[in-house]
């Protein structure tokens, strides 16, 4: 029964957010939406008991690559007049929403959804939490996670490489 | 299952009180607020911005260094490996010196690049 109301309010969350990223004309305003909208999407996936990807969702999506999206927002700084020739009009993002409603979500509702049988997942209830995820990755796919390291040192790299004019 | 996020609930909450106290405490101790001496502030001085008493010069709506984006991408790149410290630390005792070792290398690799930063004087400001 929680369950139930926990989501459709997470869910209400998720959609009012993700309307308000579209809507807002002030580009600060959509990102902090945005970041609603994440905080919406872990708390659904923590209800999945996805925990780790839950957690991943708020540090590194909520927390860093907003960053990221903020940063590029403060540094562009459009003038209030741009943003406002910016703005799409209201029919537009109506058929724009039913076109993007008739083409991904019918097709779900409709076709994937009613054959898969959903609620009994073969899964166990560990699977996707931090210890499981912990044991999987450090034990299993040791190899992938050393190479990760490396990703992430090239990452340094030619951020510094890009950022810096003169190294 | 639900039950398990009661600690997360306990912690919610505790966040928001956190927060609503410290606008409580300064509405408290403003002068205008519930234990403030209530003068008779002119309005425009109620609503103007207040910044270590410096005046103010133009609007906080203009062109951002692009220096700042190299701190942002760094950020982002050690808030991954973050990431992974926490299913590491949650299966640490399982997972015994070899897993010790395993981040330990992981760690090592990614302090190469924040070196490399370091050195190429990235962290300094210009």
């Amino acid at each position: 029964m929680i369950e139930t109301v926990l989501f459709y309010i997470l869910a209400a969350a998720l959609i009012g957010f993700g309307l308000m990223v579209i809507t807002r004309t002030n580009p600060i305003a959509s990102a902090m939406a945005m970041v609603g909208a994440f905080a919406g999407l872990a708390g659904l996936y923590a209800m999945l008991n996805a925990r780790f990807l839950s957690i991943i969702q708020i540090l590194v999506y909520a927390g860093g690559i907003m960053v990221l999206v903020i940063f590029v927002i403060m540094l562009l700084n459009l003038e209030p007049e741009d943003l406002q020739r910016m703005r799409a009009k209201g029919f537009v993002v109506l058929l724009a929403l039913i076109g993007v409603g008739a083409a991904i979500v019918s097709p779900m509702l409709f076709c994937v959804i009613p054959n898969k049988d959903w609620a009994n997942g073969s899964v166990s209830p560990e699977f996707g939490s931090m210890a499981s995820v912990g044991a999987k990755m450090f034990a299993d796919h040791l190899f992938p996670f050393e190479i990760l390291s490396l990703v992430l040192l090239t990452a340094v790299v030619g951020a510094l490489v890009l950022a810096k004019r003169k190294l | 299952m639900l039950e398990q996020y009661g600690y997360v609930l306990v912690f919610l909450l505790a966040g928001i009180f956190f927060i609503l106290m410290a606008f409580i405490t300064g509405w408290v101790f403003s002068p205008n607020g519930l234990l403030g001496l209530r003068y008779k502030y002119k309005k425009e001085i109620l609503e103007d911005t207040y910044e270590c008493g410096v005046e103010t010069q133009g609007t906080s709506w203009f062109r951002f260094n692009i220096s700042f984006y190299l701190y942002a991408l760094l950020f982002v790149i050690f808030d991954i490996e973050t990431v992974f410290l926490y299913p590491w630390a949650v299966s640490f005792k399982k997972l015994g010196v070899f897993g010790f070792v395993e981040m330990v290398v992981f760690i090592a690799i990614l302090l190469v690049g924040f070196a490399y930063a370091w050195k190429k004087e990235a962290l300094k400001w210009e």
